[in-house]
């Protein structure tokens, strides 16, 4: 299977990159790991005229804490965040999230900029941000502006990024102390996109109550899903068996699951419901620990 | 069409390529390389991995152009000077392969798994061949082959290699 032809540039730096995507509008596509956009251009799916390749643009690969935001470059691939130090010291989520991404040659090209400006809900990036609350940073023509992640996700592919848009970093809010984070998804064999996945972001304060809540949905919904019940059952509460049952009910009643090959619209609510009620578990545990 | 250099298994290569060539075609057809075989063609076997400046990579959802510029190593660089490398022995001693079809691709995924890791457990092998699919083996010899190579690379005592049935 090879693309349809197409025309393709290798810009030196953003400014560059950006004049490109303006001069050649809806018909260009930005390229990145390109491990979502080849195999859909090889099926046909995708058949963009001009393949803005920003893979030689320096400076858009780092992993760093700043001014109280975690700070991700856009190409950053999934290997580098996988082996990045301050998130296996700090951030288990991601470690939980990309071991379940793809697999390791995927990860190798993969980034996590392109894992989101994708806009498919069947990443596993978005739902983390979302249980992250993190913002994400684009770049246009006219300068840099930034998008909550809940303002991010608008439908199918379609994301808050313009044509002639690059999304240039993703920030998460340095989590306070009492904070725990998790990540699972459900899938039937390794590498494969979810069936259903939970992320989980938790603080508890010193009486064990939970002060803030982040839930996030993998592939159940037409886009990646906040469970804002689930999260309005935890806030203000000890989160015990009670309140993680009713966290875990809502967020099955509240997504939209697909019957597909990867099983049955009640099966994946159910499973919503497991792992959403193991991630608020397990989130709690890092909180404490 | 565009112009690329590429520097394969040592050596530099020019050539023109239209922008929409994949770099498994480029490797197979433009460079005559055949080990490096395509399998699924849907980035999900692994059939098609080399290195590409180092990091395993599947050649059937890269670019040729991407390459351009870059080091790409394939399964033919892996003997240097005519002798086996320790996973290719690993392979041949432990019977690591049986139609050999997803072989160059294991042997490339495993050069820069043991690279980043000399001493894995058998767990982390297996997550590390996770992106490689092998319709006859089973995977137990896959894993016993690059745990010898491990073992030889590290100049450890080289474990048994006597088949085990289970
Ligand atoms: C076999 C296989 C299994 C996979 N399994 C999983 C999985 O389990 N979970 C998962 O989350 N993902 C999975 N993926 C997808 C993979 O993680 C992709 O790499 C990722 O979705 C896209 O990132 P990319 O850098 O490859 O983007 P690309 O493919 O280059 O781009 C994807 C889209 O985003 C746009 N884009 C990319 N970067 C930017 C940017 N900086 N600014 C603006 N637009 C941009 C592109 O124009 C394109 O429309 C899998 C992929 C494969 C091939
Ligand atoms: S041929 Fe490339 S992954 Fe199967
Ligand atoms: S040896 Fe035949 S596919 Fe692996």
């Amino acid at each position: 299977m090879i693309p349809a032809p197409f025309d393709y540039a290798a810009p030196r730096t953003l400014e560059e990159a950006i004049a490109l995507l303006q001069e050649h509008g809806d018909e260009a596509k930005v390229l990145a790991g390109g491990h979502s956009l080849i195999p859909m251009m090889k099926l046909r799916l995708a058949t963009p005229e001009f393949l803005i390749d920003i893979n030689g643009i320096p400076g858009l690969s780092y992993v760093k804490e700043e001014g109280g935001w975690l700070k991700i470059g856009a190409l950053t691939r999934e290997a580098e965040l996988e082996e990045s130090p301050i998130i296996r010291a700090r951030y288990p989520i991601f470690a939980d999230a990309t071991k379940l991404i793809a697999d390791p040659q995927v990860r190798n090209m993969g980034t996590i900029g392109g894992n989101i400006a994708h806009g498919d809900a069947a990443n596993d990036h978005p739902a983390v941000m979302i249980a992250l609350g993190a913002e994400i940073e684009i770049t246009g023509a006219g300068g840099k502006r930034t998008v909550p992640i809940d303002e991010f996700f608008f439908g199918f592919y379609a994301t808050a990024l313009q044509p002639g848009e690059i999304l240039t970093e993703i920030r998460v809010p340095v989590p306070p102390a009492g904070t725990g984070n998790a990540y699972h998804k459900l899938e039937r064999k390794v590498g494969d996109y979810a069936t259903a996945g939970v992320a989980v972001q938790l603080t508890l304060d010193n009486s064990g109550r939970c002060t803030a809540a982040g839930i996030g949905l993998t592939n159940v919904n037409p886009t990646p899903l906040r469970a804002r019940r689930s999260e309005e059952a935890l806030v203000g509460h000890v989160p015990n068996e009670e309140r993680i049952a009713l966290a875990a009910q809502y967020a099955s009643e509240d997504c939209n699951p697909t019957s597909d090959l990867r099983g049955d619209e009640a099966y994946k609510r159910a499973m919503v419901g497991v792992l959403t009620r193991r991630m608020i578990r397990r989130a709690m545990e890092r909180a404490r620990s | 069409m565009k112009e690329i250099t590429v520097t394969v298994n040592g050596e530099q290569h020019t050539a023109s390529v239209e922008a929409r060539t994949l770099l498994v075609h480029f490797i197979r057809e433009t460079l005559n390389l055949t080990g490096t075989h395509i399998g699924c063609d849907t980035s999900n076997c692994g059939a098609c991995t080399i290195l590409l400046d180092g990091k395993s990579v599947k050649s059937c959802t890269v670019l040729a152009v991407q390459a351009n510029g870059k080091q790409i190593a394939t399964v033919e660089g892996l003997a240097a000077g005519g002798e086996l490398h320790p996973l290719q022995e690993g392979f041949k001693e432990n019977h690591g392969l049986h139609c050999g079809f997803c072989t160059p691709g294991m042997l490339m995924r495993a050069v820069e798994l043991l690279e980043k890791n000399p001493n894995p457990s058998e767990e982390e092998i297996r997550w590390g061949i996770a992106g490689n699919l092998c319709r006859c083996t089973g995977y137990n010899n896959i894993v016993k082959s690059i745990q010898y190579a491990a073992a030889k690379m590290r100049g450890d005592e080289l474990p048994d290699t006597e088949p085990e049935f289970v």
